[in-house]
């Protein structure tokens, strides 16, 4: 036996501690500085933070080039398959519309009155700071869900703001460098958000799933979900404004999933907002 | 005389792909994972072959690089992907040196239970050390299609190597 313990040593050394031809570094080494980075990374040495921002400012440039030619052919994908399905679309979007015509009347008048009622309560109301930004890197990781935008702390950009697309909630910014900004995405198993389920005013906590929608988290077992409930953040904690729209309840596999109302692959601009409470 | 110059930078460059394509794939997180569930870890595979087959062809100085920029775009904690590929790298030098006979199945289980360990080694850091949430059954799968996509390329890497650098290495 000692014959072949021997060997397994001498290969592990080979492996490990010996420089190969043409290497200008040991393995160990390099492991040794890898495994360095990751402790000073957990606990935010400022010198590991320097260093993320300047390759977060290169990469995510050069990720967005290198990345033109797939989100070219995923985008030349997409038309094809949009205008062969945009008779069936046309007749989905005509019913809709016309169901959205009348409701907007009645959505006119609940504002007005809305707002009437909100200087009487004396209650708070936000006014909004936003800006447009593109997303450099939307790649959808298996593991992580975030997307990166071309706005930074030059911009103003700070950790926390929200991040809307079509007036939906896709997003906070959880990450700010000199130029760009990382979004966490609401669909992240990391994503934990406060929401009001309409109708009912069920108060939960909205968590993603890692997959392309979300669940509902801590709301009363007996209290009805129904299919097409409307999903709104409810404001607590400050972390959203009330009211922004997520999605809508809908059932897979007997289990309600929210249906987020935006794709979040397919997202081109998105728009950065700070709101900030004024009194009335 | 420019023919023949012109001739070497292009034989230099192919030589060079194989660090080539591990940058784009880094900056362009090549997995395909337009399916649901699907997506593969296509770096893994190609540390894996070029450091068993042609150690020579990827240093560990860029294999580290590489590793630091995967960190960056996919937003995974600096240094953690860096250590993952450094692995494979340790894992598969082990095999060239104790393998006499390379046979292609042999390299391929090997592959598996490198990856498995890897991706444990991942996961655990991930969630005891940063308490990061990371789906388990999509780090699963993407395993397991790592492991069946690693024939695929391996033969398709081959080929390259025997046209661009003119030997056999099985």
């Amino acid at each position: 036996m000692q014959p072949s313990r021997d060997d397994f040593v001498i290969a592990i050394r080979s492996a490990f501690l010996k420089k190969g031809t043409k290497q200008r570094f040991s393995l160990i080494a390099l492991l040794f500085f890898s495994i360095t980075l990751i402790v000073l990374g957990k606990y935010n040495f400022v010198g590991i933070n320097y260093l993320k921002a300047i390759i977060n400012e290169v990469v995510y440039r050069s990720s967005y080039i290198v990345s033109i030619p797939e989100k070219y052919a995923v985008l030349s994908y997409n038309t094809v398959r949009d205008h062969f399905m945009l008779y069936e679309d046309y007749n989905i979007v005509k019913k809709k519309l016309k169901k959205i015509e009348s409701q907007k009347y009645n959505i006119d008048f609940l504002i007005a009155e809305n707002n009437k009622l909100k200087k009487t309560l004396e209650d708070v109301s936000y006014s909004s700071d936003e800006q447009h930004a593109k997303v450099l890197i939307d790649k959808e990781s298996p593991f992580l869900r975030s997307i990166i935008i071309n706005k930074g702390t030059k911009h103003n950009i700070t950790k926390g703001m929200t991040i809307l697309n079509d007036n939906y909630l896709v997003g906070k910014v959880v990450e700010v460098n000199f130029s760009t900004a990382r979004v966490l995405l609401l669909s992240d198993l990391n994503s934990k958000t406060p929401v009001t389920i309409e109708p009912g005013s069920i108060q939960a906590i909205l968590s993603g799933t890692g997959k392309n929608n979300g669940t509902i988290q801590y709301a009363k077992e007996n209290l009805p979900i129904n299919v097409g409930s409307i999903v709104f953040t409810s404001g607590a904690g400050g972390l959203f404004k009330e009211g922004i729209p997520i999605g809508k309840i809908a059932e897979i596999n007997n289990k309600k999933v929210i249906d987020f109302f935006s794709d979040f692959s397919q997202l081109g601009f998105v728009k950065v907002v700070l709101y900030s409470k004024e009194k009335n | 005389m420019v023919i023949q110059k012109k001739s070497k930078i292009f034989t230099n460059l192919l030589k060079l792909a194989p660090i080539i394509i591990l940058f784009v794939s880094v900056l362009n997180e090549f997995d395909l994972n337009y399916i649901k569930y699907f997506s593969f870890n296509f770096p893994f595979i190609l540390i894996f072959y070029w450091s068993l087959k042609k150690s020579d062809s990827l240093g560990y100085g860029y294999i580290f690089v590489a590793g630091l920029i995967n960190d960056v775009v996919i937003g995974f904690p600096i240094g953690s992907t860096s250590v993952n590929y450094l692995l494979i790298c340790g894992f598969a030098s082990y095999l060239r040196n104790i393998t006499l006979r390379p046979n292609m199945i042999q390299d391929w289980f090997f592959f598996l239970f490198t990856i498995l360990v890897v991706n444990s080694m991942s996961y655990m850091m991930l969630n005891l050390f940063f308490s990061t949430n990371v789906d388990y059954t999509n780090l699963f799968y993407n395993t397991f299609f790592t492991f069946l996509f690693y024939l695929v390329f391996a033969n398709l890497f081959k080929i390259y190597q025997k046209l661009v650098f003119k030997e056999a290495n099985d």
